[in-house]
């Protein structure tokens, strides 16, 4: 454990030159690539999570043309694509893996490991008062796991027979066998791989989050008093450490069906005029362990962002968040609901119609505290004093596609209406918007709210606002028109729909999202330059720029390893203060004691005193 | 040429923007802004939200209207009023939600914006209020899951006794249909008799096999008014079976096979009338990713009057697979006669 490393850097970009009296240098290495300091790791995740969006992103732009577009010509892209591009037509099977890649990518390297992994690295410790996280080794290797899980994914996009292209959800048959699609060959073996080391690293960062949040919260720091953000990448963790080995066995399941002939998930399979030898398996079997994963991860995507928008929106309403019990109770609910309602991905899979019915149920009543926690957000900007910084307004923008995306759910969830919707625009309208573009936003909240913590400098605000703004606007113009073609019947995954007479329409609206798509992926770079440009030449920032009430802004501008220079901070209080009736200034820092604070104390308080 | 024109073009603008961007902060410097918290950009945003909603939610009504003929599905089942009232009925539910929640949203982000020597009102909790907006959701949502349920159940119920047995098989990238013939029983089939010739595999040792007999190769049959049983499988890779016009959906799964019944209520023809589309027809497509040809595995699904349906059927009933395999030369293949032989 570091708790007894207090040494501090006074600028971290300064280089490997500080001098200190009490502590070993570090080399450039140890410090910055193979580095056991969580706020380091935690800006590893950072920088790759944000090369993956980069890539998923140009993805999505590259099957967006083609959808919008689909009597354009590709020649302009042959010298990127080379023969993925067939005659000027970017290959049917290469546009397959386009979108298959596009998933995996941003579910999984974004929004799993770019933001669990950078605000729970990040934040933890921090917000807890902890020297470090419990295994600072532990902690590194998870980066390292995941790094070459990243190398490998990344890779297999250059094969020549192409990445993964049966979906992200990769269901087998398609995915087990070459003969059915190209891409299930080496492609696939390496998405396998990489899956593998990629929940190797969740399980190890994981076990991290909870031992550091069970057993390094500084002194009255109890967990009642604990942020949300903390209780939300608490409760993302205890998901993915319950829910990742289920997909770990199921892509276990699948190599042995790929590579050693057993018969998991194949069965009286006919293919490329070829009578396959496998019996007695069930596709459908594969589908249940992936969506005992795949249910709990898109909360484990959406859950992080709850705690990071919940503080943001209570910062800079300077009100405290409302109903803070309630809130760590919806949560608490929508984690376990979280773990009993997958097959509502299956209702047309084939399986039992009850078992439909009792998803059905059980998924209903997830909308239940989705619904508290809108009211919440709601109540708690109710007679505030908002502070529109960059990361209030993507908080906002938040919860309002939260309710978008979050409203069409209560349909999806309704087996009997789920048998028109399923698989088509509709599902991708609901998912991109309630955990795409809701997640993307509070990880845009979360980067613009901590970037003086992690950087030591003032992101730009303009440039926030421009960034925002175009995002928040094209956000609703790709996915709202996306409902209308899913009501439309218009199936997910399809290359062109020309070829139905009853899919034949809507060809504007979908050159109109296309061009909608393209320019909001431009404008991202607004942000990465914005966020390049700051952390080398933004405003220094102050120690606490937000006024805010949590523990990491009671450490220096440019916290060392050991993030405070003398002892921890004690805790006294709740972290939602904030503009506290009698109190002289609009906020009271959680290690400030009940004894200073007389004129404000509520009568209950009084006992502390 | 043209290459480096936009290249530099290109590079031109980025540094233009940078310019601007040092400008911006050059100026904000001066005047001050750049330190102060809050400043005019706050009433900015402010503004920004209530013009967000006003603009975007027009939008949303006029292009949800304008959409709204293309975008319904005409409804050519029994089961799929029921399902379409349900939906619309959900819709009304959750759009009232959504415009609710959003105006408080966006109305309260513009009030409550950041004034000079407003306090904001410490409120950190009310139990009544969080019990009311509890109890509230989970009231509607017991409703809809009552609703869902009886709707459900009806569809997923077992097909009536009478029910028109057709068997619709998917594999990469067409389907193919197979109907049981004068017993109303499809004979066995094995996935390792299948080839060119025998695409379903069909086991003539069987003697319910005999009389089965194939749809066109780009159409098939149903008749309307009486419940239509589809029997759902697959040779190869998960498909799935999509019939928008009648809200039917069920995969084709290998190993395992599926149903799904219902009830046609209009005819191709009264379908061609209602629409105005002479050349209107039901289309069947697959709706589970399955390979490189998804996107066109496409099939005709033909509703007749009940009389010209039985005028079909007894055209087709001349041509089984028992026929066809037997004489080694099937109406529609032009694969070889020698592998069948081999498989009696």
């Amino acid at each position: 454990m570091s708790s007894t490393d207090i040494s501090l850097h006074k600028d971290v970009h300064s280089g490997h030159d500080d001098h200190h009296d009490d502590h070993h240098e570090q080399s450039f290495i140890e410090k910055y690539i193979f580095s056991q300091d969580h706020k380091v790791i935690g800006k590893q995740f950072l920088f790759a999570g944000l090369f993956w969006a980069i890539i998923g992103g140009t993805f999505s732009s590259l099957f967006r043309f083609q959808l919008g577009f689909p009597e354009a010509t590709f020649t302009f892209l042959e010298p990127i694509l080379g023969k993925w591009v067939d005659g000027g037509k970017l290959n049917p099977e290469f546009y397959l893996a386009l979108v298959t890649m596009h998933g995996t990518i941003m579910v999984f390297f974004v929004l799993t490991a770019g933001l669990s992994g950078t605000f729970s690295n990040f934040l933890i410790p921090l917000q807890i008062g902890a020297r470090d996280m419990a295994s600072g080794f532990m902690n590194m290797l998870s980066f390292w796991f995941f790094f070459l899980a990243s190398v490998i994914m990344f890779y297999s996009i250059f094969l020549e027979t192409g990445p993964a292209a049966g979906g992200w959800t990769v269901y087998p048959p398609l995915s087990a066998l070459p003969q059915a699609i190209s891409g299930s060959g080496a492609g696939m073996t390496m998405w396998l791989v990489s899956m593998a080391l990629f929940i190797v690293s969740q399980l190890l960062g994981g076990v991290n989050y909870i031992t550091t949040v069970i057993n390094l919260r500084t002194r009255g720091m109890s967990m009642a008093k604990l942020p949300l953000t903390i209780w939300a990448f608490f409760l993302t963790a205890v998901l993915g450490l319950l829910a990742f080995p289920v997909l770990f066995s199921a892509a276990l399941l699948l190599i042995f069906d790929r590579s050693f002939g057993t018969s998991f998930f194949l069965s009286d399979i006919y293919v490329a005029g070829e009578a396959l030898t496998h019996t007695g398996g069930s596709p459908v079997l594969f589908q249940h362990l992936f969506w005992f994963l795949g249910h709990p991860e898109v909360y484990i995507v959406i859950l992080p962002t709850f705690g990071i928008v919940s503080e943001v929106i209570a910062t800079n309403a300077r009100k405290p968040i409302f109903g803070y019990r309630a809130m760590i109770g919806s949560m608490l609910g929508i984690s376990i609901l979280s773990f009993i309602v997958w097959a509502h991905h299956m209702f047309v899979s084939g399986m039992n119609p009850f078992l439909g019915s009792v998803f059905m149920f059980l998924t209903l009543i997830i909308a239940v505290p989705s619904a508290v926690k809108v009211f919440n957000w709601l109540a708690t900007l109710w007679r505030g004093n908002i502070n529109f910084t960059p990361a209030m307004l993507f908080s906002v923008a938040f919860v309002s596609l939260f309710i978008t995306g979050g409203v069409t759910g209560i349909i999806l969830g309704n087996s009997a209406l789920d048998i028109q919707m399923h698989d088509t625009y509709f599902v991708v309208a609901h998912f991109h918007l309630v955990m795409g573009s809701a997640a993307f936003f509070g990880m845009f909240a979360g980067v613009y709210h901590w970037f003086p913590k992690m950087f030591g400098r003032m992101i730009d605000e303009k440039l926030g606002y421009v960034h925002f703004w175009i995002t928040f606007v094209c956000a609703y113009l790709i996915f709202m028109p996306m409902h209308y073609l899913g009501i439309a019947g218009f199936p997910r995954r399809y290359y062109t729909w020309t070829g139905f007479e009853t899919f034949n329409k809507f060809l504007d609206m979908n050159s109109f999202i296309t061009i909608a798509a393209i320019f909001v992926f431009f404008a991202q770079f607004i942000f990465i330059f914005n966020f390049i440009y700051s952390i080398f030449r933004g405003r220094r920032a102050t120690e606490n720029p937000w006024k805010s009430n949590t523990l990491e802004w009671t450490t220096p501008v440019n916290p060392g390893h050991g993030n405070w220079p003398g002892p921890l901070p004690v805790v006294y209080r709740w972290p939602y203060d904030y503009s506290k009736p009698g109190a002289p200034q609009d906020f009271i820092p959680q290690n400030v004691p009940y004894s200073q604070t007389q004129s404000s104390n509520l009568p209950y308080e009084r006992d502390f005193e | 040429m043209i290459t480096i024109a936009v290249a530099l073009s290109i590079i031109l603008l980025l540094v233009i923007l940078y310019l601007l961007f040092r400008i911006q902060i050059l100026a904000s410097i001066f005047t001050g802004s750049y330190r102060r918290d809050i400043g005019k950009s706050n009433k900015i945003n402010a503004a920004l939200f209530l013009i967000f909603m006003i603009v975007m939610g027009g939008l949303f009504f006029w292009s949800f209207n304008s959409a709204g003929e293309d975008m319904i599905i005409p409804i050519a089942s029994q089961h799929g009023i029921a399902i379409d009232s349900m939906f619309w009925l959900t819709m009304a539910v959750i759009g009232f939600v959504f415009v609710l929640t959003h105006i408080l949203l966006f109305v309260y982000s513009y009030k409550y914006q950041h004034k000079e020597g407003k306090i904001a009102y410490y409120y950190p909790h009310n139990n009544k209020l969080e019990i009311i907006w509890t109890v509230i959701p989970a009231v509607v949502m017991a409703l809809l899951v009552f609703s869902g349920w009886k709707t459900w159940a009806k569809i997923t119920s077992p097909a009536p006794e009478n029910a028109v047995v057709v068997e619709v098989m998917g594999k990469q990238f067409n389907w193919l249909v197979r109907y049981p013939g004068a017993d109303n029983k499809l004979g066995l089939v094995k996935h390792t008799l299948i080839d060119a010739t025998n695409e379903f595999g069909i086991d003539l040792n069987d003697k319910n096999a005999q009389d089965d007999f194939p749809g066109e190769p780009s159409a098939f049959h149903v008749p309307k008014g009486q419940p239509v049983q589809l029997k759902i499988r697959s040779r190869d890779v998960i498909h799935s079976v999509f019939l928008p016009h009648f809200r039917v959906k069920m995969d084709a799964v290998p190993g395992m096979p599926t149903t799904f019944w219902f009830i046609p209520t209009k005819t191709t023809a009264e379908m061609q009338t209602e629409t105005g589309n002479a050349n209107f027809q039901y289309e069947l497509a697959c709706t589970e990713v399955c390979g490189r040809g998804h996107f066109a595995m496409k099939m005709t699904m033909i509703v007749d009057e009940p009389e010209d349906y039985q005028k079909w059927v007894a055209a087709q009933q001349q041509k089984t697979f028992a026929t066809q395999l037997q004489q080694g030369a099937p109406a529609d293949s032009t694969a070889a006669a020698g592998a069948v032989a081999s498989n009696q």
